[in-house]
């Protein structure tokens, strides 16, 4: 068993960061480094118990301990290493870890942080919202680097939990509840981040990414998500508009700027600025686009979207429409 | 002791013979109200379950062997991993340690002739039954529940989960809480009043111990989660709106009532263990238990705290910091108790000369598991660890050591420690080493991985995952894991099996164990003992002179109680004889109970609320029937 955590970084480098021991923030830094302090004192703790039992084995012809002692040393040992040595490392761990390191942790005092964003959880993907702008988006947070941000979290149906490993501990999104969470990356990067708490059939396709930007790339996409819809640029596209607000599409997904204005699924204002499609479930690619809005069910069943029997050159407008909403 | 006594003594004991027999064949079986019988009901019935339970097991971790597998649909997966959950907790692991070794063992180890409500204990068996077989109809009809076993509101309720799912595990909940609260009380009633005279409190076993506080436990936490339960069905059902925050209820409120039943439940499920281990030790390092009350204490010491902890399953929700300090606090109290057994263990081998059998392997490995599980369950009392690592591979590496190492090691090796007292036959010991062996690396491979992938970013119950997160080997050794330790499994029932026909004849007596069970023949007779023995230590069965002196006893016939279905009650510390309590004989009347209380559930659960209350009044009316047959004074 001790060879298992050797390889620990092979699981670690391989692809994305969703990683609790990868940390990009102060945060999840403290967090790591109370884990690996406790994995030493507790593998010195499995240590001692391995070694007793040992002992057990090599001397079962004896009945008395090494040095001699018969019951009156095994009571002692039973208190000292039962009652008197947890005392003494739990006080320290208690105090080290939930008095000291919660406060690394904890929720950043109510508007004390320059932003803050809002996140709804719904099955099975996250809204974004950027209080005090009109941006809306979906699955994909941005954030500026190096900045503390205000993560204010609930659901809109049921309990969902907000976690992105390499930056924070976790938050449930609770109806009727804000819980908030501090998002403070220290490096540029894209971090994911995928839902907690079991939350129904997609539990397994609720992930989101967080882009932590340098400040000014940050806010130039965030003052174009806050803008309206690009009106469609080619014929195709145009057509694809017009096929998205006269089919089913419009009655679930918001394009501001346009006459669709349902809440059921993602605003898909900006759409072409993300890189991945239903929280994470495919590449946002025109190929996935289209498998995806033929099928849905296909790749993530149970899913509120229905697929559509299209013509190819309905198919291929849509797409064109939706590829251009940058 | 019945190959010594004398030509007086022996017509005692035919004299009991004819008063303790029960009817023969499966009538005998459906009446019987001897605490052995039902025991072995309780068994074979729990490991059917346990095969179910295990069956999902593999099942979801054929699923999880690689990344994006289509073995299983979303909807199933979910149904299994629930099912699996559900199963485990209520229907194997409580049932196999109260139901069955608590029932088979404690009227032994206390010098008792039944429990102390003999009829009750019946009905506890059917109920637990009816209440599995209720739940496992789900399975059949593809709607068993499917949010979980700790089953979260809103998730839970009717909007986002139309079916009958959720109301099969409610009101099976609900049905099989009845079982457990029944049992408890008889186990608490037996151990306090029905042990031999002179077993005072201090002279009482470890495992009684850890029995009486799983018992005091359950009667204090089941209230709580049925509660939650019938608040549960009342909204979904009836339209009220406990956890509903458009009408000023609280999802909230589900987690707490049912932690405040879910954490004493933990050790529900471990001290019954901590109670084998307790005996296993001893036995086989021939010594006492070193710093026995305090062991004493701390199994009563942990079901105690175990109820002040149950919002370290809630550190993630947004509770006021202020409160998760207070529980972290009263989470890291909880380590103390568990330490000084772990100790008290693990020196009483180190004192003794130990003789590493199969029981006492299984002990090891339980030790080594528990261990690894208890500490990773004190990192969780670290708030922002736990905040991290909650609802991961993490935490469900964290209690599968638990449970499957603590809980389920020393059930394994009490199979085979009371396996010749049981069937009067020895087990084969190199399978039985070897059962061990495949077993313990199987359990370590299957969940040790997990502890990573929490780390590394797997969160529980995802049906799926994609190859980028590098999850993949981690997860198909978990498998092959999973299917080494099944094959541990399947050679402990194979030995055991084979052993039950082929065995060699054990004696009364193969391992020279100190508690009482071990002082009559194997298998035990309906009466338990010829004699009832009279007890001056914690071992009783060491002192050698005491167990003469019962023989004696039986000769000139004092303490034989053979003129009537009787058995002696004691006080309730010092067990000082207070009365001869006549017990009741077999009875039809627990199985008609139970077949109406599953009746009024099923109508529950078909919403024909009418047809319910005639149920009710039948099970009421079946009641009374038993309570007109009550034990006539003789």
């Amino acid at each position: 068993m001790a060879a298992v955590p050797l390889t620990l970084p092979v699981g670690a480098w391989a692809g994305d960061n969703q990683n609790a021991l990868h940390p990009a923030s102060k945060q999840e830094h403290s967090i790591s480094v109370l884990w690996w302090v406790m994995l030493v004192g507790c593998s010195i703790g499995f240590g001692v118990i391995v070694i007793l039992l040992f002992l057990g084995w090599v001397r079962r012809n004896r009945d008395y301990l090494p040095f001699g002692g018969r019951d009156r040393a095994g009571t002692a040992i039973v208190i000292g290493l039962g009652v008197f040595v947890p005392i003494v490392i739990l006080s320290l761990l208690f105090v080290w870890s939930d008095l000291y390191v919660i406060k690394t942790t904890e929720a950043p005092a109510a508007n004390s942080t320059p932003m803050s964003v809002k996140v709804i959880g719904h099955d099975w993907w996250w809204e974004i919202r950027y209080p005090g702008t009109r941006a809306v988006t979906a699955n994909e947070i941005h954030i500026p680097v190096r900045t503390r941000v205000d993560m204010l979290g609930t659901s809109a149906d049921v309990i969902h939990s907000f976690w992105v490993p390499a930056l924070n501990r976790k938050a449930d999104l609770i109806p009727g509840r804000v819980n908030r969470l501090l998002l403070d990356a220290n490096r540029p990067g894209e971090y994911r981040g995928q839902c907690a708490e079991f939350c129904g059939q997609q539990h397994a396709h609720m992930a989101m990414y967080v882009f932590a930007d340098p400040p000014n790339v940050f806010r130039r996409w965030l003052a174009n998500e806050a803008r309206p819809a690009r009106k469609p640029a080619t014929p195709q596209a145009r057509e694809g508009e017009r096929l998205f607000l006269n089919l089913p599409c419009s009655g679930c997904h918001m394009i501001r700027g346009t006459s669709a204005d349902g809440t059921i699924g993602p605003d898909l204002t900006h759409l072409a600025t993300r890189t991945t499609l239903a929280a994470l479930t495919l590449p946002n690619k025109p190929p996935d686009l289209t498998h995806w809005i033929e099928d849905p069910q296909r790749y993530k069943p149970g899913s509120k979207m229905p697929g559509f029997s299209l013509t190819s050159s309905q198919r291929d407008a849509l797409v064109a429409y939706l590829d251009g909403l940058k | 002791m019945a190959t010594t006594v004398t030509e007086p003594g022996l017509k005692r004991v035919e004299r009991l013979e004819r008063i303790w027999v029960e009817p023969r064949g499966v009538l005998g079986w459906l009446t019987t109200t001897d605490h052995k019988r039902i025991g072995l009901l309780y068994f074979f019935t729990t490991l059917a379950f346990f095969g179910a339970g295990g069956i999902e097991a593999l099942l979801i971790r054929t699923q999880l062997a690689e990344p994006n597998a289509k073995v299983l649909s979303p909807e199933t997966y979910d149904q299994l991993m629930t099912m699996h959950g559900v199963t485990m907790i209520f229907l194997f692991v409580i049932p196999m340690s109260l139901g069955a070794f608590g029932n088979y063992l404690i009227p032994l180890m206390i010098g008792a002739r039944d429990m102390a409500f003999p009829r009750m204990n019946a009905l506890s068996y059917w109920l637990f039954l009816a209440s599995g077989l209720f739940m496992y109809a789900s399975v059949f009809l593809h709607a068993a529940p499917n949010a979980g076993w700790f089953d979260y509101v809103p998730l839970a309720l009717k909007q986002y989960d139309p079916g009958r799912n959720i109301d099969f595990y409610a009101l099976g909940l609900i049905f099989n809480g009845i079982s457990s609260t029944a049992a408890a009380i008889n186990f608490i009633v037996t151990i306090f009043k029905l042990r031999a005279p002179g077993m005072s409190m201090n002279r009482m076993p470890l495992f009684c111990f850890a029995m009486l506080a799983v018992s005091l436990s359950l009667i204090f936490a089941l209230p709580s989660l049925t509660i939650d339960l019938v608040y549960l069905e009342l909204q979904r059902n009836l339209g009220f709106h406990f956890f509903d925050v458009a009408h000023g209820g609280d999802p909230l409120l589900w987690q707490h009532l049912f932690w405040l039943f879910g954490h004493p439940e933990v050790y529900i499920i471990i001290l019954p263990a901590f109670g084998i281990a307790t005996s296993i030790i001893p036995t086989f390092s021939k010594r006492k238990m070193i710093a026995f009350p305090l062991v004493a204490l701390a199994e009563l010491l942990v079901a105690f705290i175990g109820f002040g902890v149950w919002a370290h399953h809630m550190f993630a929700t947004g509770l006021p910091t202020i409160t998760l300090v207070f529980f972290a606090a009263a989470s890291m109290m909880v380590v103390i108790p568990s330490a000084i057994q772990i100790f008290a263990w693990t020196v009483t081998v180190a004192l003794g000369r130990p003789e590493f059998r199969t029981p006492l392997l299984f002990i090891g490995g339980f030790i080594l598991l528990f261990v690894i599980g208890g500490l990773s369950g004190i990192m969780f009392a670290a708030i922002p660890f736990d905040q991290a690592t909650t609802d991961t591979y993490f935490v469900v590496a964290h209690f599968h050591f638990i449970i499957f190492g603590a809980a389920v090691f020393p059930i394994l090796g009490g199979f085979y420690y009371w396996f010749p007292k049981i069937t009067g036959r020895l087990y084969h010991e190199g399978l039985g080493k070897l059962s061990f062996w495949l077993t313990f690396l199987g359990t370590a491979l299957t969940f040790f991985p997990m502890h990573i992938l929490g780390l590394i970013g797997m969160p529980r119950r995802v049906y799926t995952y994609p190859s980028s997160l590098g999850w993949g080997p981690y997860n198909l050794s978990e498998t092959v894991g999973a299917f080494i330790l099944t094959a541990g499994l399947l050679v402990i029932f194979g030995n055991l099996v084979w052993s039950r026909f082929r065995g060699p004849p054990a004696g009364p007596d193969p391992w020279h164990g100190g508690t009482l069970e071990w002082a009559t023949t194997s298998p035990p007779p309906p009466y338990n003992f010829p004699v009832i023995p009279v007890v001056t230590s914690a071992y009783p069965n060491w002192d050698r002179d005491d167990r003469r002196a019962d023989a004696g006893r039986l000769e000139r016939g004092e303490l034989v109680l053979d003129e009537g279905h009787e058995t002696p009650a004691s006080t309730v510390v010092d067990a000082v004889p207070d009365e001869v309590v006549e017990m009741p004989g077999e009875s039809p009347w627990p199985l008609a109970v139970a077949l109406c209380t599953a009746l009024l559930f099923v109508m529950l659960l078909t919403r024909h609320y009418a047809v319910a209350g005639i149920f009710a009044a039948m099970t009421l009316l079946a009641v009374a029937a038993w309570h007109s047959q009550e034990p006539q004074e003789q």
